[in-house]
């Protein structure tokens, strides 16, 4: 069968084959680990998930361009893809939904879909919405003030994007033009409220140009697009350019959370359509049409990454729980004595904090 | 020894911790240029320049959740709430994250950083310029809570607050800021978070305060001396949370009377978990009620100086308060 003959986009962005078939492998493997989470879940070993599916292929390649090491990430709590293609791995995202005593994110403290990973430079998260987009905002002023090469990502959903503190970041990120990427993945859903229902004119990206920052709009589902949107942000953020919002169009495949049943609100026919924007099998197609993939990487692809959560998953659940001999501790770094904190007095040091 | 207000002790604290440590910045509303609507922040950005003397956005959300991002990352961040009145739009970084980010990471990441906050009546402030609020803060687990109310515990504490890796909600009583100067030992001296202070001694009751209330409290406690004998213990708590109660039992097992004295209304007010420590961990000392003398239920301090001075805690009304515990 003769190949349609479409331009291979990612080499125009400096990525190669192998850069894009790692970027598919990372949706394959984010989308197995959420499907595994469900499955836990079902199997009562957890008590609730919030999933990403849907949303793998702007998460993946908006975090793309990220450093490792060196730049910093506020995720939200459908970050699953973004921060295991920040460095958290299957095993981790598992474990941390198990509840594990060492678990990276909480110990177990946190519910699932609370990201957090000191090591990966991945901020624990909490629950009200939007409070994260500040720490992100937050890190970038503090690299810009210590003349650091660093940029800040956040994420979150066009629903958070009504909150407050989103509007006072932006605001503060544009007056001093910080090196973040807000990321706004918009699934078109507030729980059940739809966009028209949210977001006044329609357009997230839109709301930047208030902020003296540009608005991009991409295909969430075009991982390519994504990506490209993502490097430039990256790049325009560490010239001292400033902030970029990216909102990014995705589709959210399943109820909010295991908690929700959103064939209340969504008509059938609408929620089937969802699939043909499935950012999985649409960039699969798109690598197959520039003879990146074949049937045999996509299956031996499928082989790995299911025998990486099966591994993953195995090591996660035979870890240990946390038990409440420690429950008090590490309420505070220096914990001083006094009532309400039964700890050792430590003398306050002079300096060597 | 120098002689300094609280407002040039604070001053002094920041400028000598900015000197010390590059991480220490400072942020918030007219903090630039102006140095602080009350000058607190005066001289330090010709100093140290607009990135680490940085005028912000009139958004206190982002003033305290940018502090709390800059903290994870690294620095030291004193924050600036132009107003303690004014603090509630940080409420949710302040209690959603930044008290709780050390626990529910597991001890992984920290917010080392400080709120200052100026509070407190006596100014003509009104409802929205003159309010105590440290009760909203004291209840919350993961904060660490100052009241100075001296120039040389404003500086110390202020310096240990900035060193220190948790999270420091530090209240200055603006009434207090120029009132007095007073002796600030000179060089790095620090006073320790957690510790009261014994502010004059006496056996026959306790009285337990903080901030501007030190000032009205000795003023009364001189008053009860000399009119009538009554030699009353002075304990400047210093610090609200962690609360030294060993320092304030050691009192109360002495005096056997305790007598709670703050500006805030009395109603679920910080001095009431201050005399029910008391109560449960005191009893076999007390022969007198625990005794709390408060600010009015009324939503806020009124503008008229005839109902700001029936809403202040003055040193006669100190004074009536502790004859009538006296008498038990």
């Amino acid at each position: 069968m003769a190949q349609t003959e479409i331009r291979p986009r990612h080499a125009e962005l400096g990525l190669v084959d192998e850069d894009v078939l790692a970027m598919y492998r990372a949706m394959l493997l984010a989308r197995a680990v959420d499907e595994r989470m469900w499955l836990m879940q079902r199997a009562g070993k957890i008590a609730f998930i919030i999933s990403g599916q849907g949303h793998e292929g702007a998460q993946v390649a908006i975090t793309w361009p990220m450093r490792k090491g060196v730049d910093w990430m506020a995720p939200f709590y459908r970050s699953i893809a973004s921060t295991m293609t920040f460095g958290m791995s299957a095993e981790d995202i598992i474990t941390a939904h198990l509840a594990k005593a060492d678990d990276v994110s909480s110990g177990g403290r946190q519910m699932p879909g609370h990201y957090g990973g000191a090591p990966y430079n991945i901020v624990s998260l909490s629950s009200p919405v939007g409070t994260q987009v500040l720490h992100a905002v937050g890190i970038a002023m503090g690299a810009w003030v210590r003349g650091d090469d660093v940029v800040a990502m956040t994420s979150f959903g066009e629903g958070t994007s009504n909150q407050g503190e989103i509007h006072e970041a932006m605001n503060f990120a544009g007056v001093h033009r910080l090196p973040v990427i807000f990321a706004c993945e918009n699934n078109g859903y507030a729980i059940s409220v739809p966009l028209d229902r949210q977001v006044g004119g329609g357009s997230v990206a839109a709301r930047a140009a208030g902020y003296g920052m540009p608005g991009v709009t991409v295909d969430g589902s075009d991982p390519i697009a994504c990506y490209a949107a993502a490097k430039e942000a990256h790049e325009r953020a560490r010239r001292g350019d400033g902030p970029t919002l990216i909102e990014a169009r995705v589709v959210r495949l399943t109820s909010h959370s295991s908690d929700d049943d959103q064939r209340r609100y969504r008509d059938p026919a609408e929620v089937e359509a969802l699939k043909a924007r499935d950012p999985i099998p649409a960039f699969a197609t798109e690598l197959r049409q520039i003879g990146v993939l074949d049937d045999v990487t996509d299956e031996r692809l499928r082989a790995e990454v299911k025998a990486e959560v099966n591994a993953a998953s195995a090591r996660a659940e035979a870890r240990p729980e946390p038990t409440t001999s420690d429950a008090h501790e590490r309420v505070y770094a220096n914990p001083i004595a006094g009532s309400g904190t039964p700890t050792p007095l430590e003398p306050v040091d002079g300096g060597s904090h | 020894m120098a002689q300094l207000n609280i407002l040039e002790a604070i001053r002094s604290a920041m400028d000598e911790e900015m000197e010390r440590d590059e991480r220490v910045m400072v942020l918030g509303e007219d903090v630039g240029r102006k140095g602080g609507v009350f000058g607190a922040t005066e001289g330090l950005w010709a100093k140290y320049g607009d990135k680490r003397v940085l005028d912000t956005p009139l958004t206190e959300a982002m003033i305290a959740g940018a502090a709390m991002g800059a903290a994870v990352y690294g620095l030291r961040p004193i924050a600036e709430m132009q107003f303690a009145d004014f603090v509630y739009p940080a409420f949710n970084q302040i209690v959603s994250e930044i008290s709780r980010i050390h626990y529910r990471s597991n001890g992984t990441f920290s917010a080392p950083m400080v709120i200052r906050m100026p509070y407190g009546g006596g100014v003509h402030g009104a409802l929205y310029h003159s309010q105590s609020n440290e009760a909203y803060f004291t209840s919350t687990v993961g904060l660490k809570i100052v009241a100075p109310g001296t120039p040389a515990d404003a500086k110390g504490l202020l310096k240990s607050a900035i060193r220190d890796p948790d999270p420091v909600m530090f209240f200055e009583h603006k009434k207090t800021y120029r009132m007095f100067k007073a002796e600030v030992p000179e060089g790095d001296t620090v006073v320790p978070i957690g510790r009261a202070a014994v502010a004059r001694a006496g056996h026959h009751l306790s009285i337990v305060c903080y901030g501007y209330m030190r000032t009205v409290v000795l003023e009364a406690a001189e008053t009860l001396a000399r009119e009538d004998g009554l030699e009353a213990e002075v304990i400047d708590l210093r610090t609200l949370r962690p609360l030294d109660l060993d320092t304030v039992m050691t009192s109360v097992a002495k005096t056997g009377k305790a007598l709670v004295v703050h500006e805030a209304n009395r109603f679920g007010g910080f001095g009431a978990e201050v005399a029910a420590e008391i109560a449960e961990e005191g009893f076999e000392h007390l022969d007198g009620p625990v005794t709390r003398l408060a600010g009015p239920e009324v939503p806020g301090v009124p503008y008229h100086h005839n109902l700001e001075d029936w809403f202040m805690i003055s040193p006669a009304r100190v004074v009536d308060a502790a004859r009538k515990l006296a008498a038990y």
